[in-house]
């Protein structure tokens, strides 16, 4: 056991009135719904006793979890409360499970990105089952006159030391009236029940039944519909429109501008959105109109800059090229993608006098009311932010642009709004993953590699600070990174697994050809170069704590060992072509392993092995769903995405022309995970930056051509 | 704008509406029935499917108009108690991350399952290629239809 103080965010521990969905009305029929198979749960409370701000116990028993960020698909709203039951010591069958709203004073950092919730979360989470439990068992021992100690508890029934019993939902009434402890005791790993046990989807019957979940099914008295138009190019603004045709169509109440936008509000989303298509806009056309061919170019100019100012910098590179034997240099190309999260963005508000009420789907609810309160000028305790399950997120809803249109119509409009993009509003209003290029160049010296640049040329960003220390930084005497920043007024922003999204690609598939090129194995590549690491780690510390670089050696070889193993590496199969990738980022260490084959003449990807290494692994399905979703993401972007601009437009308005992956298209993944007690690190991203490097690996040791460019699609006379 | 009565999920509904309202946005906004999804209007992506006489449809581009006295099937309508086949073996692969195609992956594979018993890898995705899951869950809603296949 662990002690912890419970001083950290204490707020959220202390008694709570009311708590999030405080008046909450269960009806039988539904919570059968919620658990189908197994025993009964417990029946439905009369009363409920509210114990800290993630849960309440009601007099039967029965246990409300909140789970406090959003859910995107990454499964937060199953594995996060399961870790509050957990250290509760309560039966998973009798939780149940409800998203909480934004409550800044009662939790921190509510939101969706960077697969940080479960690690930032973990530590608090286990608090607030501690605190509970600790609560419900003091009470019950000043009941009965003996100690604390002596009790004990299993499935929310605490027992004494003298044959004792009572059920949480018998004590919580006066448990809830105490002062929280000072101090709880967490769990020893080894004793989890729920924790490392699969545990399915908490709104898994909500799914399968069609019930009202998302945000675009969301249905409030009163509502109307709206759709935008809005400047068909990036660098355009509105000069006038006609909305003749618009006011002709039925269902169509009235048309309204807010800056460069048009919104049309009708009774219907279908009148919306032909509405939407019968207005007719003039555009007043600026003079930065951009286009993708217009970008290679100079983002390509810019990989040949020396920077003013290096990234990182140890020894020297420049002296080191001069002075090698051989220069081997490559580079590779991503194009802009959108999001596609397959909900459209969409928002529902209701702005009036007395309230600002927002509900739907958002990755940051936090920043967006700040946002908010900004824009209506209103004290942000006057504005709500409730969330509702989101159809993907992959980044594109940390951005709440269209929460704030919204807003701005219903302001407009005086009346609840709930907006919704057309995909072709989705895929051509988007904050796009920035096109960028990465330029590798190595000095051999005596058969070794003796010096390593990389610079970086990216669309209105450069990778985040500690990524100039990834591996192989550390590793290298001489070892310089060099960013560029290209301005563009094209709308970027983070893209499932930012800047890692390419960057592994590009650094893998280079580390790959090197290794080829210099006869060693690749695999023995990344491990001699660990080792140095290890025994001589070049450079300074980059950070604080004194770190020389930006990963830990044996998780990473970890990792990298497993895969070889479970992929029998070193034991090569006739017909089957292996490619290898192995990357750290946020926080969760992956290796993978793919296999190609060649069928009809073309290689094709037969199986991903992905070994990873994330700490406890909290919920295992939910876990590999996750591990799973990422390759496959991974894969279909580095396959399919194609995305370019001209003259500022997209070219690629829907799915007829922008490609996703399907489900043909996807092969086996088998998935191990490494036996941990550390702490856990999310899952949400990590797995999808090395998956396109393990299969241009495989594709190369198949055909001997190498992929400088996302999509591959492009190379058709390599994979048809 | 026109009446008409519709069939859906064995209700009849009188509603109102422009004739070339696709069925998509009758269902989700008039008739309140948001299981089935809205994802590309242009069916690309199957979100929106639902059965039509049994057969699988893209609901975002077939109008009311054309639906004359045809029995529309969603996924609220699929099963009684969720205890279609392929919903139980939904559950016991946990295939959802977001959730959003789910409908529509439930209802292409309800279809496929009543023409075809024993569907092979190839049939299946044949059949699902229409689906897209953003989330890449591809790898579960292909076991899960293996395992409902056996117990129809
Ligand atoms: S919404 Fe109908 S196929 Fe995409
Ligand atoms: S589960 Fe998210 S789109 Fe399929």
């Amino acid at each position: 056991m662990t002690k912890v103080q419970t001083t950290y965010k204490r707020r959220s521990f202390l008694k709570v009135s009311a708590a999030a969905g405080g008046g909450m009305i269960l009806g039988f029929n539904w919570l059968m719904g919620c658990k189908p198979e197994g025993p009964l749960p417990k029946a439905i409370p009369s009363e409920w006793f509210d114990i800290n701000a993630f849960l309440k116990i009601g007099d039967t028993g029965l246990v409300t979890i909140y789970s406090p960020n959003p859910e995107i698909g990454q499964n937060i709203k199953t594995s996060m409360p399961m870790i509050v039951a957990e250290e509760l010591d309560v039966n998973w069958h009798d939780v149940v499970v409800e998203q909480a709203g934004l409550n800044t004073e009662w939790y921190t950092r509510q939101v969706a990105g960077g697969s940080q919730s479960i690690r930032q979360g973990w530590e608090s989470l286990r608090m607030a089952g501690a605190t509970a439990r600790k609560m419900l068992v003091d009470t019950a021992a000043e009941q009965w006159g003996v100690n604390a100690e002596d009790c004990s508890v299993a499935n929310g029934i605490i027992s004494g030391p003298n044959n004792e019993s009572i059920g949480y939902g018998e004590i919580a009434q006066l448990a809830s009236q105490r002062e929280v402890p000072e101090e709880v005791d967490l769990k020893d790993p080894n004793d989890f029940k729920i924790i490392g046990k699969s545990q399915t989807n908490v709104d898994l019957q909500d799914i399968i039944t069609g019930k009202p979940l998302f945000g675009l099914d969301v249905d409030k008295e009163g509502m109307v519909y709206a759709v935008v138009l809005r400047p068909p190019a990036f660098g355009y603004t509105l000069e006038s429109f006609d909305d003749t045709d618009t006011k002709a169509i039925n269902g169509v109440s009235d048309v309204v501008q807010f800056g460069d936008k048009i919104a049309v509000i009708a009774s219907n989303t279908w009148a919306a959105i032909k509405g939407q298509k019968a207005l007719k806009a003039e555009w007043k056309v600026g003079p930065d109109i951009e286009d993708s061919a217009y970008h290679d170019k100079e983002l390509l100019a810019l990989l040949d800059k020396k920077a003013d100012e290096a990234r990182r910098e140890d020894g020297d590179v420049f002296a080191a090229f001069d002075a090698a034997d051989e220069i081997f240099e490559r580079t590779y190309e991503a194009p802009f993608l959108p999001h596609s999260c397959l909900e459209p963005m969409n928002f529902y508000a209701d702005v009036n006098e007395t309230q600002a009420y927002f509900l739907g789907p958002i990755q940051t609810p936090e920043w967006t009311r700040n946002r908010l309160s900004k824009l209506l000028d209103r004290d942000p305790s006057e504005i709500k932010i409730d969330m509702t399950r989101m159809g993907g997120g992959f980044g594109r809803r940390l951005y709440g642009d269209f929460a704030l249109e919204a807003a701005e119509i219903s302001k407009l409009i005086e009346k609840p709004v709930k907006l919704t993009f057309t995909r072709e509003d989705d895929m051509t209003a988007g904050t796009y993953r920035p096109a960028s290029k990465f330029k590798f160049k190595t000095g051999i010296k005596d058969g070794k590699i003796d010096a390593w640049y990389m610079v970086e040329t990216c669309i209105n960003g450069r990778m985040w600070d500690p990524m100039p220390s990834n591996f192989p930084a550390g590793t290298i005497d001489n070892f310089r990174v060099d960013s560029h920043v290209f301005e563009s007024n094209i709308t970027t922003g983070a893209w499932r697994a930012p800047y890692a999204n390419f960057l592994a690609y590009a650094e893998q598939a280079y580390i790959d050809e090197l290794a080829m090129h210099l006869g060693k194995d690749p695999i023995d590549l990344r491990l001699e170069l660990f080792e140095r690491a290890r025994t001589n780690p070049v450079g300074e510390a980059y950070n604080d704590d004194g770190d020389k670089f930006n990963y830990d050696i044996d998780k990473y070889t970890g990792v990298i060992k497993l895969a070889r193993e479970k992929s029998n590496w070193d034991q090569p199969r006739e017909g089957v072509h292996l490619g290898f990738s192995a990357y750290y980022s946020h926080n969760t260490y992956v290796a993978e392993v793919a296999e190609v084959e060649m069928e009809n003449g073309m290689p094709v990807v037969k199986k991903i092995i992905c070994c990873v290494d994330c700490g406890i692994v909290v919920n295992p399905i939910a876990a590999k769903n996750q591990v799973e979703g990422g390759i496959i993401d991974g894969i279909g972007h580095a396959m399919y995405g194609q995305f370019d601009f001209e003259k500022g437009r997209t070219q690629q308005t829907n799915y007829d022309t922008y490609r996703l992956i399907r489900i043909s298209e996807v092969p086996e993944i088998e998935v191990h995970f490494v036996e941990s007690q550390n702490d856990p690190t999310g899952l949400g991203e990590p797995t999808l930056p090395p998956a396109g490097g393990a299969i241009a690996n495989a594709f190369a040791a198949a055909s001997g051509q190498r992929f400088y460019k996302q999509p591959f699609v492009n190379y058709k006379d390599v994979i048809g | 704008m026109a009446d008409y009565t519709i069939k859906v999920n064995n209700e009849l509904h009188k509603i109102s509406a422009d004739p070339d309202t696709p069925i998509l946005w009758v269902l989700r906004d008039q008739l309140k029935l948001v299981g089935t999804k809205y994802g590309c209007g242009i069916a690309q992506c199957g979100a929106c499917t639902i059965h039509l006489d049994g057969v699988a449809m893209r609901s975002c581009v077939y109008p009311i108009s054309q639906v004359g006295d045809a029995s529309i099937t969603t996924i609220e309508g699929l099963s009684e108690q969720a205890n279609h086949p392929l919903q139980k073996a939904w559950v016991e692969y946990d295939v959802p991350q977001c959730g959003y195609c789910q409908a529509g992956q439930i209802m292409s594979a309800a279809a496929l399952l009543k023409d075809n018993r024993n569907p092979s890898d190839s049939d299946i995705d044949q059949a699902m290629h229409g689906n897209i899951c953003r989330c890449g869950t591809y790898l579960r809603v292909k076991k899960a239809i293996k395992k409902a296949a056996k117990s129809v």
